[in-house]
């Protein structure tokens, strides 16, 4: 893990996205905390105070501290984004295995069906998705989760069934090794690599579409300070603080920038023939 | 392409629609939603809402209510909207529509800036306009539409006064207005896939170049420029159909953020307000006639592709 930690922070991208992630992190831990002004913090004599030494990034039109609300709304975004994608995941690595294990005519019937599924735009199925359920976070969580499931799950099966092919396996099966240091030593790590990358990247996205969920009214409510409900919240006063828009858009693409060059230079790292 | 290959496709693009609106109407299903509350409000009396529901048939068993509607969808009835009273099938078609029109102008924007972008990042690889191309696509399939579109809008009609903000005019009223009010929602949408389809085409482009029928084109002193358009480029481009086809599940995402941005009547907001008022019939059809889309654009894909690659036989 911490050799993993010292490759990756020596390609670009990767230093590159652990720095992004790193702030990130430590915006989640302690946002409340280094926050200047409380998120709720209203002051009707600053309302719409441009950037400068008293606001960095501007007051909204209650005279609330923009760059307070987007440390806060840090540990709404972020971790509801990581844990909807790592439920999708799981999800569609346990169906996609289990469509690479049984094979033949299941396999296909599963895999039809599961193209079918993925003919419903994500955002739409999101969308059908956290309406039954009701609005609100964890709704939006699962949502994004079923989203990305039927994605994962074709990934899945479509690199088990390419490792059970490799030479090495079978070298393995010649040499009489056990069928669990088969499945464990041999075929998992080979298994990973490509699913690690497509998670991590797939968050840069379940942060977008948690965004885009919260900015159609469905994801997190008001008064909460999610990233996507800001940009919403913003858009009626776009002539007089714009700021009130860039700040929080801006937060979300450094996001999704972070995780989409963690997932690059981890592909660089985990799978070294590709000199793309 | 065989008769058998083009039935099996059919088949499949009939599957799809079947599975879809099995999960369509298992949604709307569970939707906390009374249709008869929905269409006679609070106040109706008890008598009126029963009476209704067995008009409806709302007290039969789910599996019958899906097959009369699904039967009614095979006869080309989409149902009755509870909004507006209407037919759902002609006002979401006429919707679609107007939606396909910014797809397809972002479709061929997308081409437009993609492939020259990717083929200059292919040739000059490591050089200044690589890197930017680079930043561009992480920039690119880093930013929501609803950013994008907030953001353009922000700068070019509220800033710059070049383009009108919101709205729609219809394409046959008024040409050159309807394409102003369409430049905003169009470039918004095809960003993303421009970040991603100029990467695609980059890396196909680098993988050509090194092959041996390049070389060999090369070697047989071809002018530099037959063997880049004629043999390279082409064969690069063949992969990229199948991504932006693929591409369009996105781009039907996005359409309904960037209609809801810049109010434009299209299939996206009609979803979004079928979804607000719990109009079950219009966001069945609504979804189904998107997944169709999605479907057909597949196929045409997979058809294009044989069409252009000789090796390629479907049977």
């Amino acid at each position: 893990m911490i050799e993993l930690l010292r490759q990756l922070a020596r390609t670009p991208q990767g230093a590159a996205g652990l720095l992004i992630l790193l702030l990130l992190a430590a915006a989640c831990a302690f946002g409340p905390a280094i926050a200047p002004y409380g998120p709720e913090h209203i002051d009707f004599l600053g309302r719409f105070h441009p950037p400068g030494a008293r606001h960095w990034f501007g007051a909204d039109q209650l005279g609330r501290d923009v760059l307070s609300r987007l440390l806060t709304g840090a540990r709404s975004t972020v971790p509801t984004a990581l844990a909807a994608t790592l439920a999708g995941t799981l999800l569609g690595a346990v169906i996609g295995t289990a469509s690479a294990y049984l094979g033949g005519r299941w396999d296909e019937i599963i895999m039809r069906t599961i193209d079918a599924v993925m003919a419903i735009p994500g955002l739409l199925l999101a969308l059908l998705v956290v309406n039954t359920l009701g609005k609100g976070e964890m709704n939006a969580a699962i949502a994004i989760a079923a989203a990305f499931a039927p994605g994962m799950a074709r990934i899945t099966r479509s690199v088990a069934l390419v490792a059970r092919r490799q030479d090495y396996v079978g070298a393995a099966i010649a040499r009489g090794e056990r069928g669990t240091w088969i499945v464990f030593r041999e075929m998992l790590p080979n298994v990973v690599a490509p699913i690690v990358v497509e998670t991590t990247i797939r968050v840069a996205f379940a942060v977008m579409l948690f965004a885009t969920l919260s900015f159609l009214g469905l994801g997190a409510q008001p008064p909460a300070s999610d990233w996507g409900l800001m940009v919403a919240d913003a858009r009626p006063f776009l002539h007089q603080a714009p700021w009130m828009i860039v700040a929080p858009g801006a937060a979300i693409a450094l996001t999704a920038i972070g995780f989409n060059l963690l997932g690059d230079g981890l592909r660089d790292v985990l799978n070294p023939r590709d000199e793309r | 392409m065989s008769a058998r290959w083009f039935a099996r496709r059919c088949l499949f693009i009939g599957y799809t629609l079947l599975v879809v609106s099995l999960l369509v109407f298992a949604i709307t299903q569970a939707l906390p939603a009374d249709a008869a509350v929905t269409l006679l409000g609070e106040n109706a009396t008890p008598a009126a809402l029963a009476a209704l529901r067995l008009k409806l048939g709302l007290n039969d068993p789910v599996w019958l209510q899906y097959w009369h509607w699904l039967s009614a969808l095979l006869r080309g009835d989409f149902g009755i909207s509870m909004r507006t009273g209407q037919p759902v099938g002609p006002m979401m078609f006429s919707a679609l529509a107007r939606s396909l029109l910014v797809a397809g102008l972002a479709l061929a924007l997308m081409l437009a800036v993609a492939v020259p972008l990717g083929l200059v990042a292919a040739l000059r690889r490591g050089g200044p306009l690589d890197l930017a191309a680079g930043l561009i696509s992480y920039l690119g399939v880093s930013l929501p539409e609803f950013v994008t579109g907030t953001v353009l809008l922000l700068l070019l009609a509220d800033h710059l006064h070049w383009l009108p903000a919101t709205g729609y005019v219809p394409l046959l009223r008024n040409p050159l207005d309807s394409l102003r009010h369409l430049v905003l929602p169009v470039l918004t949408v095809s960003l993303v896939m421009v970040a991603h389809v100029s990467r695609m085409v980059r890396s196909e482009m680098i993988d050509v170049l090194h092959s041996d029928y390049v070389r060999a084109a090369r070697l047989k002193g071809l002018p530099a420029r037959t063997v880049l358009f004629r043999h390279a480029l082409r064969n690069a481009l063949l992969p990229v159909i199948t991504v932006v086809a693929l591409d369009v599940g996105y781009l039907l995402g996005g359409i309904i953020v960037v209609e809801e941005i810049f109010a434009i009547p299209g299939i996206g907001r009609e979803l979004i307000v079928a979804i607000e008022m719990r109009d079950l019939p219009a966001i069945q059809a609504g979804a189904l006639i998107m997944a169709g889309t999605y479907a057909v654009a597949n196929f045409l894909a997979d058809i294009a592709y044989a069409l252009l690659d000789r090796r390629i036989r479907y049977d």
